[in-house]
Parts: C-alpha cells; sequence; structure tokens
C-alpha cells in the first residue's frame, strides 16, 4: 500500500459513509473525485447554431486522443443529461482545457441548450475520454478525411494536434457544408491549409441558389482524390453519409482502410409496437412508444440507466432482459431470450418487457 | 378512539383520483427549484457537520464544546431526517443524479441503506398499520395499539420506550435484519445472520468515525469530543424518535386488520394512508428538522414526491379529506408527543377493548 493509498483511507474512515471528495466537493466541485467534472470557462460562437465549449476538467481526466468523444452531463430543470461529444481540441493543451463543438438541432434536447444555453463558470459532469475513431501510433504518409456538417469536430482536433506538432503529413480533407458560411473551424481550416503545403481542403457546399441540394457522395471522391483507394480514410457525417461510404469502400475491396464515427444511430423506418417498460431492481415503470430507446424511457422514470455513445457501438448501456422481447431500433428486427444482454439505447420495447435495472 | 370513517367504493375512486391529480400536478411543475433545494440542503448539512468537527477540536473551551456539539447534532437530524430517509425513498431519482440517488445513497445510520430500504419502503408504506404485517407498529417491541395483544412484557414498556430512544439508530438496524421472523420461523437463520454481519461493518464504521477517530484525531480533547459525538448521535436519536413516533402512533392514527384491507383498492389505500397516519403541527423549522415527516400524512400519500413539496400539498390534501369526511389528525409536537408517551404508559397495562373496527372502505 502507498502512502498515498493508506492516507485516503483514514480519511474515508472520517467520512464513512461518505467519501473525503463529497465534502472537497463543497469547496471546488472541480476537487471531486467521486464524479468527474468540469467547468464551462468559455463559449464561443462558431457559426450559425454552433457554438466551441471550453472546459476545464476536473481531478480525475485523463488526456484524450485526438479523435475521442467525451460524455458530458449537464444539468437541464434539474435533470442530469448525458450525451457524447468528440473532443474538438488538440491533445495536451498546455492550458489544460478541452472543447466540444456542438450543433444545435432544433427539436434537441441538450444541442440547443449547449450551444445558446449555458453560461461560463457551469459546472458540467464528464466521463473519461473514450473511442477509437483515432489515429494510429505510428501515422501513416497519406491520410484521407471525409466529413459533414458536425463531423468535423473530431477530426479538428486531429488536425490541431498535428499542426502543433508542427508537421502535416499528405492529408485531403473533404469537408461538406450548406454554405461556405457554414463550414465549421472554416477560418482556422483554411488558414491550415495555406500554411501546410501537404494539408489540402476541398470544400463542398451543398446549398446551390435557386436549386435542390447537392449532396456529397463518395461517387464524386475519385476526382477530388484520386488516390482515396490507398490512403486510410477518416469519415464522419450523418447516418447516409456513413452507409454510402461503407458500401463504396466495401465494393471497392478496401474496407479495412475505412474508419466511421457515428453521431447517431441509423434508424429503421417503421414503428414498434411499445409497451409497458418494468425496471424490476428500482421498481419503477413507465409506457414506452415502440421508438423510443429504453434508455430514454428508464432516464425519463428516474432510474439511473448506464449508457455510453448512445447509439449502439458502446455497449455500455448493456441490460439483462428478464421478460418480453425488445425491436432493433436500427434494423427493426425484433428479438429477445430471457435473460438476454440487450443494449438499452437502441433497443425499443416490443410489447411489455422487463429489465433488471 | 376516534371513529373510523368509511367510504363507499365510488368516494374512495373519486378520493383515489383527487390524489392522483394532485400528484401529476407536482410531477408536471418539478424541475431546477426543487433540485435546488436539495443540493442547497445537502451543501448546508455538510457544511455545518465539518464546521462542527472543526469547532469541537477546540472543545476544550465549553463554549467551543456547546457550539460544535449544536452544529454536529444539527447535521446529524438533517442528514438522517431531510436527506438520508428522502433520498432513499427515491424522491430524487427523477434528477438522475448519481449521487444523490436512492439506489446509491448510504447514510450516517448504522442501519445499511439496502435492508432499510426495504423494511420501510416496501414492508411499512405498503402494509402500513396493518396489524400482523407492519412491523412498524410497535417495532415489534412496544404496544401501541389497544388491538395488539397484552404480555407481560408490556408492563416495562414505558422504560425501554425511553432507553430506545436513546439507542434508536442501533435498534433500527437490528430491527431491519427482522431477527423476531427468524426466531418464529418465517426467515432463515442464514439469511438473518448475513444481514446481521453487514448490519455489523457498517454500524461498526460510523461507531470507529464518531468513537475512535475523530477523539483520537482531537488529541487532548480526546474525551470532550467523544463526549460531544456521543451527545450529537443520542440527540439525533431520540430526535428521530420523537418524530416517528408522532407519525402513526398518536391517538387518531388508526390501525387496520388483514381482513379489512383485502382487495382494497388504489382509493383504498390512500385512504389507509390518511387514517393510519399523523401530522406534527409547527413553524418551517420544525418541518425541515423533521425531515417533512411532520407531512407525515402527505409523505404516506405520495411517498416519493420530493419533501419540499409536501408543505404546499397539505392544505390541497387536508380541504379533499374535509370533503370526504375523512379525519385529518394533526397536533403541535408538544401534544402528539405527550398523547404518544400516554398512550405508551396506557397500553403497557391490559385492555382496552380496541374500539369497533369498519375497514377504511366499505
Ligand atoms: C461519438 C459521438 C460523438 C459526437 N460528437 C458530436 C459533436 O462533436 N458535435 C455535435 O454537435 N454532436 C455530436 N454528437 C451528437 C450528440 O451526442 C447529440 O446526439 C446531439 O447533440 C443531439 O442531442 P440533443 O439532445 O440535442 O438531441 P435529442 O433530444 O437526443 O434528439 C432530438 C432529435 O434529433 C435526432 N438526432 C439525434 N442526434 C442527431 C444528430 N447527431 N444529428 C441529427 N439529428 C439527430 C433524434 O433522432 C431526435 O429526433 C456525437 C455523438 C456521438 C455518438
Ligand atoms: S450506450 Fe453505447 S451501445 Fe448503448
Amino acid at each position: 500500500m502507498t502512502v498515498g493509498r493508506i492516507l485516503l483511507d483514514a480519511a474515508a474512515s472520517l467520512t464513512t459513509p461518505l467519501l473525503p471528495d463529497d465534502y472537497l466537493g463543497l469547496i471546488d466541485p472541480l476537487w471531486s473525485r467521486r464524479g468527474l467534472r468540469g467547468r464551462v470557462e468559455a463559449v464561443r460562437r462558431e457559426a450559425a447554431g454552433v457554438a466551441t465549449l471550453v472546459i476545464r476538467p476536473g481531478a480525475g481526466w485523463n488526456e484524450h486522443r485526438a479523435g475521442q468523444y467525451v460524455r458530458i452531463g449537464v444539468n437541464v430543470d434539474g435533470v442530469w443529461h448525458w450525451r457524447p461529444y468528440s473532443v474538438s481540441s488538440a491533445p495536451r493543451d498546455p492550458g489544460g482545457v478541452i472543447s466540444i463543438t456542438v450543433k444545435a438541432l432544433p427539436d434537441g434536447k441538450l444541442s440547443g441548450r449547449l450551444v445558446e444555453g449555458v453560461p461560463p463558470g457551469a459546472i458540467v459532469r464528464l466521463e473519461k475520454p473514450r473511442g477509437c475513431f483515432v489515429l494510429p501510433q505510428v501515422l501513416p504518409p497519406r491520410l484521407l478525411f471525409v466529413t459533414a456538417g458536425s463531423g468535423i469536430t473530431p477530426v479538428m482536433s486531429m488536425l490541431r494536434g498535428l499542426a502543433q506538432g508542427g508537421e502535416m503529413p499528405d492529408a485531403v480533407v473533404v469537408h461538406s457544408a450548406p454554405t461556405r458560411d457554414d463550414v465549421i473551424f472554416g477560418t482556422e481550416l483554411r488558414e491550415l491549409a495555406a500554411r501546410f503545403p501537404t494539408l489540402r481542403l476541398h470544400e463542398h457546399h451543398t446549398r446551390v441558389p435557386g436549386g435542390p441540394a447537392r449532396r456529397l457522395t463518395m461517387a464524386a471522391l475519385p476526382a477530388i482524390c484520386p488516390d482515396w483507394a490507398e490512403r486510410p480514410a477518416w469519415v464522419c457525417g450523418p447516418p447516409g453519409m456513413l452507409a454510402d461510404a461503407e458500401a463504396w469502400w466495401r465494393r471497392a475491396g478496401v474496407a479495412d482502410h475505412l474508419r466511421v464515427e457515428r453521431f447517431r444511430p441509423a434508424e429503421a423506418p417503421g414503428g414498434g409496437t411499445g409497451g409497458r417498460v418494468r425496471f424490476a431492481r428500482s421498481g419503477r415503470q413507465a409506457q414506452a412508444g415502440g421508438n423510443t430507446s429504453l434508455l430514454a424511457v428508464g432516464e425519463d422514470a428516474g432510474v439511473l440507466m448506464p449508457s455510453g455513445c448512445r447509439m449502439g457501438i458502446c455497449h455500455s448501456c448493456l441490460a439483462q432482459l428478464t421478460s418480453g422481447r425488445v425491436r432493433d431500433l436500427r434494423t427493426g428486427r425484433e428479438h429477445g431470450a430471457q435473460g438476454e444482454l440487450v443494449q438499452t439505447c437502441v433497443s425499443g420495447a416490443a410489447g411489455d418487457v422487463e429489465i433488471d435495472l | 378512539m376516534a371513529r373510523r370513517t368509511a367510504l363507499t367504493a365510488a368516494e374512495a375512486d373519486e378520493f383515489g383520483r383527487a390524489l392522483d391529480q394532485l400528484r401529476e400536478e407536482v410531477l408536471a411543475g418539478r424541475g431546477e427549484g426543487d433540485a435546488r433545494y436539495i443540493r442547497r440542503v445537502i451543501a448546508v448539512q455538510r457544511g455545518l457537520e465539518m464546521g462542527g468537527r472543526v469547532v469541537l477540536f477546540a472543545s476544550l473551551l465549553p463554549p467551543a464544546w456547546l457550539a460544535g456539539t449544536t452544529m454536529l447534532a444539527t447535521a446529524k437530524i438533517l442528514e438522517n431526517m431531510e436527506i438520508g430517509h428522502n433520498v432513499l425513498h427515491g424522491q430524487w431519482d427523477w434528477m438522475c443524479d448519481p449521487e444523490i440517488h436512492s439506489t446509491t445513497w448510504e447514510w450516517d445510520s448504522a442501519s445499511p441503506a439496502a435492508q432499510w430500504k426495504h423494511s420501510h419502503n416496501y414492508v411499512h408504506h405498503t402494509y402500513t398499520n396493518i396489524l400482523g404485517k407492519d412491523r412498524d407498529i410497535g417495532y415489534s417491541l412496544l404496544r401501541v395499539k389497544s388491538e395488539q395483544r397484552w404480555h407481560p412484557a408490556y408492563l416495562a414498556q414505558p422504560l425501554y420506550n425511553l432507553a430506545l430512544a436513546a439507542v434508536f439508530e442501533w435498534g433500527i438496524a437490528l430491527y431491519d435484519t427482522e431477527i423476531e421472523r427468524a426466531w418464529r420461523g418465517e426467515k432463515s437463520w442464514g439469511q438473518t445472520w448475513a444481514q446481521l454481519q453487514v448490519s455489523l461493518r457498517k454500524a461498526g464504521r460510523q461507531a470507529v468515525k464518531d468513537y475512535v477517530a475523530f477523539p483520537l484525531l482531537a488529541g487532548p480533547a480526546f474525551l470532550p469530543v467523544l463526549f460531544a459525538n456521543l451527545t450529537a448521535n443520542v440527540t439525533r436519536n431520540v430526535w428521530a424518535h420523537t418524530i416517528i413516533f408522532c407519525g402513526h402512533f398518536p391517538e387518531g392514527a388508526e390501525a387496520f386488520t388483514e381482513e379489512q384491507v383485502e382487495g382494497e383498492t388504489r382509493g383504498g389505500w390512500y385512504a389507509r394512508q390518511v387514517l393510519g397516519s399523523a401530522n406534527i403541527d409547527g413553524p418551517a423549522l420544525l418541518h425541515l428538522m423533521s425531515g417533512n415527516l411532520s407531512f407525515q400524512i402527505e409523505h404516506h400519500l405520495f411517498p416519493d414526491l420530493p419533501s419540499n413539496r409536501y408543505a404546499q400539498l397539505a392544505p390541497q390534501v387536508r380541504a379533499l379529506c374535509e370533503r370526504f369526511g375523512l379525519p385529518y389528525t394533526t397536533g403541535g409536537l408538544l401534544r402528539q408527543t405527550a398523547n404518544v408517551w400516554k398512550r405508551v404508559i396506557r397500553l403497557s397495562l391490559p385492555g382496552p377493548a380496541p374500539a369497533v373496527a369498519d375497514s377504511a372502505t366499505s
């Protein structure tokens, strides 16, 4: 046992059943290691409906790798809501802060709050960064990034990290946004491209005056970047674009060159039946629609639901199904054997279900 | 004994619907104001506790001893009553805050939260005042309802109720392991022993903190600190005992038999909660320090609504009770306490015959 450990144990025997951190947190919330916290230090407007939050993480934070995301908990009307956001700042910030960049969704619960309503000084909760949408330790000589809208955020962290190192490998950034002004980090991206001859930026603007929107499709890629198939690629954007990319790379037989980051699950069309959801251990229940995730149902009922990405990739939300069947919100497939572990974030109730939470 | 007022099935349903609506109104308005309230109470409580313990380092000086002990006792009361009891009821679960949640909370009491949640939230709140089901009727120790059969051991109950008040948290911890059910063969000794071990470990940590760790840390003030912590704990125990006994045991709070509640509807359940509980009148400070159990009736109707809302619900609940002719028992702290003690003393002797019982609904 280290001296620190012994001291900590001794302190805990003075604060039992609480932890010393529960008291430290009263003095400064960032000192509490019981739940990682961050303080919003600045809110910067990036584009219409987009803002960057500069956050100082408290004790217990681990440095992120460029491209990773962090889950952040925000108090809205007394209730804590959690969402994942890619860290947009470079790793190892000398000032010890990180930033996330959020695009407000018109009918979103949290994104609008983050963009408009978080005053500097506000305390948010954090989790340690995770995700494997990162650059490899040994940098490949040539890289390709394809992003759309807020999908630039993880890539921005990578580019900033590379620029900080002073050396930019041969990188092509293909970015899609409605107009030139809507490009998040537009000025900075253009400056980087001007500063590093090895960095090529291709902007695709979808809004054409008087005409229908011109989506960026992968079919346009060979014209923009002829050696695309030889480059490891990082792609982040809306579900439609990711589906297009996955099919494109697969067809070319180079699927292993492609890494994608999803901000939201691809949803299956059509509706499930819904039903009564019982949370066995918390003794709570609620009526659920067929298209609402069990995760959201539980959170609304005040059950402490484990979660992570909230979109079916990280498996942090697994919970045991003790009775009933669920519908996979991404594929529409119904499944559920008793005792099966289901991902609550992408499972809706198909009839009455009981979850062991 | 107060006359039991019966509701017809239709009245009970209507009473139930009216209460459900009150509940919905509170749920719809729950928000940041409520969240701020509980966070503030917790911060004040922790501040008082830290402050009290720091002041007690100077407890060789009598004024410091008095100030420190008062702060600590106040903190301990808040911690158990307004915070612990209510958080463990799930009143604050809606905030989805893992640090203020019934499934993660542990309190400064000998009884482990998990065991207490079973015996209190489930057994007592479901079977409130049903003889033979609600183990909280006299805590399997006292005769507080004339319907309980008399036994010569009850002759001494005024004395051991006094003793229970002083060691209330330990009594509750022991009681939560349901030893008497193991004795009667309703529960295995193995399970009871396992629960007892968990209790002992929890209680041990609490005892080491108050009676070893802090006194040792105080060095020359070892004895004054030990005595201060003991005083704070006993004060908290006596206070909790007083408030809790005023909740179900004064005159007017009725007991029921299992037959009476057979086939009980939601409205009937509500009516039983009203008939079986008693409020305490007093200033806001009394409500805070009693964990709002001074609104015992409202708490029993809506055990999982945030406690800060009971005060606002009370006049509405009272008006409903008047409309349906249900007695709404309430009184000042002194009166209710005297009433409880009168009853404890009276029922230590045989009799009186229980009043003829209607059920909560007919
Ligand atoms: C790994 C990861 C990283 C992310 N990084 C970022 C980031 O850097 N910047 C950023 O702005 N967002 C990012 N997101 C998305 C973010 O987590 C939220 O989903 C988003 O901000 C919407 O939250 P909300 O509470 O406003 O919407 P909700 O109230 O959760 O949803 C409202 C409606 O919007 C739809 N919806 C949900 N997510 C999206 C979406 N991403 N795009 C369009 N519609 C959606 C829902 O189906 C629903 O109908 C990331 C998500 C993941 C999984
Ligand atoms: S939260 Fe990540 S898979 Fe469900």
